[in-house]
C-alpha cells in the first residue's frame, strides 16, 4: 500500500467517523518496500491540493523518514524544482507498506496489513 | 445467465478456483475490458486522476486504468476494494499497479471526504442486494455504500457502476439508494432489450451546472453522445399524482388509507363511501 493511500485512509468504525483523531491511521511494526514507478508530474500536481500535509508529516515521521518541511510545497515549487518533485514522488508513490498494522487513534482498532493488502473487514458489531 | 449472488456471498463464491477461472477466461476478460472502456468514456477524465475501483476483483479493470496513455489523460492511479481474498490473491500474483484493500463495500468506504476524482465499479454492486444475515438488509448496505462513496468523491466527481440487475425492482432499489445518498443518478443501457444488455449507473456528486437541461439527462454525461435516448421517469411520476380528483371516491379512499397508516381509527369503506346524500327538504 502506497503512502499516498495512507494519506486518505480513515478508520472504518462508525463511531470514529465523527472524530478527527481517526485520521491518519498510525502504522505499527511496519515493513516497507520500494517500488519503481514512473514519475508522473501532472498527477502529483493534481493531487497536491488534496493531500493533508500535516497527516503526511506525521506518517512519514512514524515510518522513520527525515522530517518534512512544515508547509506543503506550492504547485510552482513542484514545477520548477525537479528534486523536490522526485522526493515527493518517491515518498508518495514508490514507498509501499508491505506488512504491519494500522492503528486508529480513537478506538485503537488494528487493521492488519499483509502483502500490502490491509484488511478492512469489520466484525458486525463495529459497523 | 447464472446468478452466483443469489446463492452465495461474494467472498465465499469467489474461492481460489472460481477466482482463477474468472480471471483466466478470455471471454470474461474481453467483456470486462470493453465495459471498463465504456465506463472510462462516461467518466470523461482528461488528466491523471485518483480512481476508486469498487469490487476490483483480480484487477482486470484496474489494469486498463493504469494503461491509459498520457495523450489520453492517463495513466490513472487507482485504489481497489474487494471482499474476496482469493480474488485479491490473484491480483497480487498478476502484479497489478493499484493499491488493494480487503473490505466489504456494504460496510462503507473508509476514505476521507473528497479523496477520489472518480469511481468505477464493474459487475459488483448487484452483490449488495443480497443480505446474508439478519443484522443487515440490502437497503442498509446500499445506503452505507452510496453514502460512503458520495463522501469520498470530490465535488463534481463522477462514478460509473456497471451492474447486472436481476429485475426492475432491483434496478429501482439501487438507483433510489444512490439518489438518497445525494447523487445525481442516471441509468445508461447499452444494447437495451437484447441478451447482451449492459446497465451502467452513472452518478455525479454535487454538480448542478447541467441539471437544468431540458433533455432530462440530469447527469450530463451523455450530452454529446450519439445514439442515446434519454428517458426521464421523474415527470411521469409527478403527472400521475394529479389524476385523482379531490373529493372523488378514489380520493377519499386514498386519504382513508393514509390515515389508517398513521394509526388513526378509520370507518370501514363500503359501497356508500363518497356518495352524495339524498337531497331532503
Amino acid at each position: 500500500m502506497k503512502v499516498l493511500t495512507l494519506n486518505f485512509l480513515t478508520c472504518a468504525v462508525k463511531s470514529c467517523k465523527s472524530s478527527s483523531d481517526s485520521f491518519p491511521l498510525h502504522p505499527k511494526d511496519a515493513e516497507l518496500a520500494s517500488d519503481d514507478v514512473e514519475v508522473n508530474p501532472q498527477l502529483l500536481i493534481n493531487l497536491l491540493p488534496r493531500l493533508d500535509w500535516k497527516a503526511l508529516k506525521t506518517t512519514s515521521t512514524e515510518l522513520g523518514f527525515p522530517q518534512l518541511p512544515d508547509s506543503p510545497p506550492t504547485i510552482e515549487d513542484l514545477q520548477s524544482d525537479e528534486k523536490l518533485l522526485k522526493d515527493l514522488h518517491s515518498l508518495l508513490m514508490e514507498t509501499n507498506l508491505m506488512e504491519g498494522k494500522l492503528v486508529c487513534g480513537v478506538c485503537g482498532h488494528e487493521y492488519a496489513v499483509r502483502e500490502g493488502i490491509p484488511n478492512f473487514l469489520l466484525p458486525s458489531h463495529l459497523v | 445467465m447464472s446468478r452466483p449472488e443469489d446463492t452465495l456471498q461474494a467472498d465465499v463464491h469467489y474461492d481460489d478456483v472460481e477466482a482463477r477461472k474468472y480471471t483466466t477466461s478470455s471471454r470474461i476478460q474481453n467483456i470486462q475490458a470493453s465495459m471498463t472502456r465504456r465506463a472510462l468514456e462516461l467518466l470523461d477524465l482528461n488528466t491523471p486522476s485518483l480512481i476508486l475501483d469498487v469490487g476490483c476483483g483480480s484487477g482486470l479493470s484496474g489494469e486498463i486504468l493504469s494503461d491509459i496513455t498520457p495523450e489520453e489523460g492517463g495513466p490513472h492511479v487507482w485504489i481497489g476494494m474487494d471482499i474476496s481474498p482469493s480474488m485479491l490473491d490473484v491480483a497480487l500474483q498478476r502484479d497489478v499497479e493499484g493499491d488493494l484493500f480487503l473490505a466489504d463495500i456494504g460496510q462503507g468506504v473508509p476514505f476521507r471526504a473528497g479523496t477520489f476524482d472518480a469511481a468505477i465499479s464493474i459487475s459488483a454492486i448487484q452483490w449488495l442486494c443480497n443480505a446474508e444475515s439478519s443484522e443487515t438488509s440490502p437497503q442498509q448496505r446500499l445506503a452505507r455504500f452510496f453514502g460512503g462513496l458520495y463522501q469520498s468523491l470530490k465535488r463534481g466527481g463522477r462514478a460509473v457502476c456497471q451492474f447486472y440487475p436481476k429485475n426492475d425492482v432491483q434496478k429501482q432499489m439501487i438507483t433510489s439508494a444512490a439518489v438518497k445518498a445525494g447523487f445525481g443518478a442516471g441509468l445508461l443501457e447499452d444494447d437495451p432489450e437484447t441478451k447482451n444488455v449492459k446497465v451502467y449507473l452513472v452518478l455525479t456528486a454535487g454538480q448542478s451546472a447541467v441539471a437544468n437541461t431540458k433533455s432530462g439527462d440530469i447527469t450530463g454525461v451523455v450530452e454529446n453522445m450519439e445514439g442515446v435516448d434519454v428517458v426521464d421517469n421523474r415527470r411521469q411520476a409527478k403527472s400521475g399524482k394529479g389524476e385523482i380528483k379531490k373529493g372523488s371516491k378514489q380520493w377519499i379512499i386514498k386519504k382513508k388509507e393514509q390515515m389508517e397508516r398513521k394509526g388513526k381509527v378509520v370507518k370501514a369503506t363500503s359501497k356508500y363511501t363518497g356518495r352524495k346524500r339524498r337531497i331532503a327538504f
